[in-house]
């Protein structure tokens, strides 16, 4: 057999790091937030894309309480407080299908393969692209509530009420994203996550406490809606911000993102190290 | 010297399908391989093993005298990849493209900020480094790409069809790149579809046919076998071809092809041209067309397989097909 070869090269001298020999813990934290910061970076590059992010809300809140409120709950503003935190569990939830999208372009344009082939941890991209859309998710978030601000939602909650409902919220995407990840590697191309992901999470956001209290659903759907995931969430939500019991709903959130992640992470990281 | 890639018996399958049936290997240090190809034949299977990116079926490789399967980090360290489309991120813009890859090989912040301004220099890309790389053109993206496997200074470089859909301007700038590597002592696998490139640049060349190896050698070896020019020609009436074929015969002592229309004949000396013209003259044939050119792919396997790169499962007519 051969001998080691690794003799610098490749066009003048200059300081070449020595590769470590192998991937510790604290190395793939590194690379996951050095790719993390290649997340930020394309968020900072498509301010379009911001901009959608933030149109979408702003429809869906207006178009929602005013064109429902009334029919729903006698007036626009009662029915404009119970849906803020709704929409903003329903707004993050939806972008949680960027992740698995993201991650399907990448593997499309071979950029997965670029680095695949370099001495770094295999599970970085995947972190670095999750950790990226957790930002993308705040800014979600706050472009919700300022909506929702600006057509007079005052939370009861405070300030401190609703960074824990966002927390909450960003808790559960966190958990989400795994899950679309995990999509975003099984499918082919990019349009048939974006396909699939709307028939899970239509049914996942619509089918909760989020636009609509399970207790006036029909009786088949009620107990469904009351366990979704999803209704947990914004139960929580809604009890942070304008007050009820918390600690349930708050309890159920945790215990589910823990499940999710769980489940779905090393579901998550399997297809990935699969894919070609 | 060691040898910086070995590989034996590779063997990959998709759904059924061979796509490499028993490839054997070798890269000499400081050299350059060629592998060459049609479409289909293997050449990217064999890089995407070859880079860690795929598991080989069967058979074995080693990288630096690693193994490409139970030491796929030790591989990556010594190699860089530039695949067939370059894989750069198109909304970052070219300097923080290259720093990214830096950080993630571990360079710090200003060590990798020198670095990318290094290599953007090197390859013309110093005024485009602002700007993201949506907006370069495909020869910038390819060189970008190009910068990107070269941050961490490899000493094995892969270059998968490095020049495919490029105008020849950029394609000149990319060999030229390529022998500038060489000269600083990189080892280099490049596989392309063009006999010339391969001609150009390598040391050796592999020729690769439906995931075998069915020659290989120096770029000499290669035009002995499949002739150095081919010389075409097209007579005015088409009715003094045959006459013109057999001047042309006569004159090199190969068999000249004809389709009805053109004729070709490969030719090692181009000495013969004036010869074959003066003939021609003589004898009083109108000439249309007379040009010497490189082989294609086309004829080289032609000449090495017998049948054509193009419709490689009939080898129903080889003989009649071209003489």
């Amino acid at each position: 057999m051969s001998t080691v070869t690794t003799r610098p090269s490749a066009a003048s001298s200059g300081p070449v790091p020595q590769i470590p020999q192998r991937i510790s813990p604290l190395l793939t934290v590194q690379n996951g937030l050095q790719l993390t910061w290649r997340s930020v970076l394309k968020i900072k590059a498509n301010p379009e894309e911001v901009f959608g992010l933030m149109l979408q809300p702003v429809m869906f809140v207006t178009l929602f309480v005013f064109v429902f409120g009334q029919a729903m709950m006698g007036d626009w503003q009662t029915y404009r407080d119970f849906l803020m935190p709704g929409i903003i569990a329903q707004s993050v939830i939806f972008a949680t299908m960027g992740t698995g999208f993201s991650l399907s372009q990448d593997v499309e344009k071979g950029i997965f393969d670029r680095f695949r082939s370099l001495p770094i941890a295999r599970s970085a991209p995947l972190i670095g692209a999750i950790l990226g859309d957790l930002v993308r998710y705040a800014i979600t978030v706050v472009m919700v509530l300022v909506v929702g601000l600006a057509i007079g939602f005052r939370p009861e909650g405070g300030v401190v009420g609703v960074l824990v409902a966002a927390a909450l919220i960003l808790l559960f995407a966190f958990a989400l994203c795994w899950m679309s990840a995990f999509v975003g590697m099984l499918a082919r191309t990019p349009m048939a996550v974006q396909s699939f992901a709307m028939i899970l999470l239509f049914p996942l956001t619509f089918g909760s406490s989020a636009f609509v209290s399970p207790d006036d659903m029909p009786g088949w759907l009620a107990p469904i809606a009351a366990n979704n995931p999803v209704t947990h969430v914004v139960d929580a939500m809604r009890a942070l911000m304008l007050g009820g019991d918390v600690a349930g709903p708050v309890i159920w959130t945790l215990v589910w993102s823990v499940i999710i992640t769980a489940v779905f992470s090393p579901l998550a990281v399997w297809a990935y190290r699969r894919r070609t | 010297m060691t040898d910086a890639i070995r590989a034996e018996g590779l063997v990959k399958e998709f759904k059924g399908e061979r796509a490499l049936d028993g490839v054997d290997l070798t890269a000499r240090t400081g050299a350059v391989l060629g592998v060459l190809g049609p479409n289909g034949s293997g050449k990217t299977t064999t890089v995407r093993i070859l880079s860690t990116l795929l598991r080989p079926d069967g058979g074995h490789a080693t990288v630096g005298g690693f193994d490409v399967v139970r030491q796929p980090h030790e591989v990556r360290r010594q190699i860089g990849l530039t695949g067939q489309y370059a894989a750069v991120d198109a909304e970052l813009t070219g300097t923080q493209n290259l720093v990214l890859i830096a950080r993630l090989l571990g360079f710090d912040r200003a060590q990798a900020r020198a670095r990318a301004t290094e290599l953007l220099e090197r390859f013309e890309l110093s005024d485009a480094g602002g700007r993201p790389a949506k907006t370069y053109s495909g020869g910038m993206r390819r060189r970008l790409d190009l910068a990107a496997s070269l941050v961490g200074r490899p000493a094995l470089l892969y270059l998968d069809e490095p020049t495919t859909g490029l105008d020849p301007h950029s394609r000149n700038g990319m060999w030229a790149v390529v022998r500038d590597l060489v000269s600083d002592g990189v080892t280099v696998l490049l596989t392309t579809q063009y006999l010339e490139e391969a001609d150009q640049l390598a040391d050796d060349i592999m020729v690769l046919d439906h995931g075998r190896v069915i020659s290989q050698g120096t770029p000499e070896e290669l035009k002995n076998q499949a002739g150095d020019q081919v010389l075409e020609l097209r007579t005015v009436d088409s009715g003094q071809l045959p006459l013109a074929t057999k001047i042309i015969e006569a004159v090199t002592s190969a068999p000249v092809h004809s389709d009805g229309l053109v004729a070709n004949v490969p030719v090692n000396d181009v000495a013969v041209l004036p010869e074959v013209v003066r003939r021609l003259d003589e004898q009083g044939v109108a000439v249309g067309e007379l040009s010497l050119r490189k082989p294609s792919l086309d004829e080289v396997f032609l000449a090495l397989t017998g049948h054509s790169a193009e419709a490689p499962d009939t080898d129903d007519a080889p003989e009649g097909a071209r003489p």
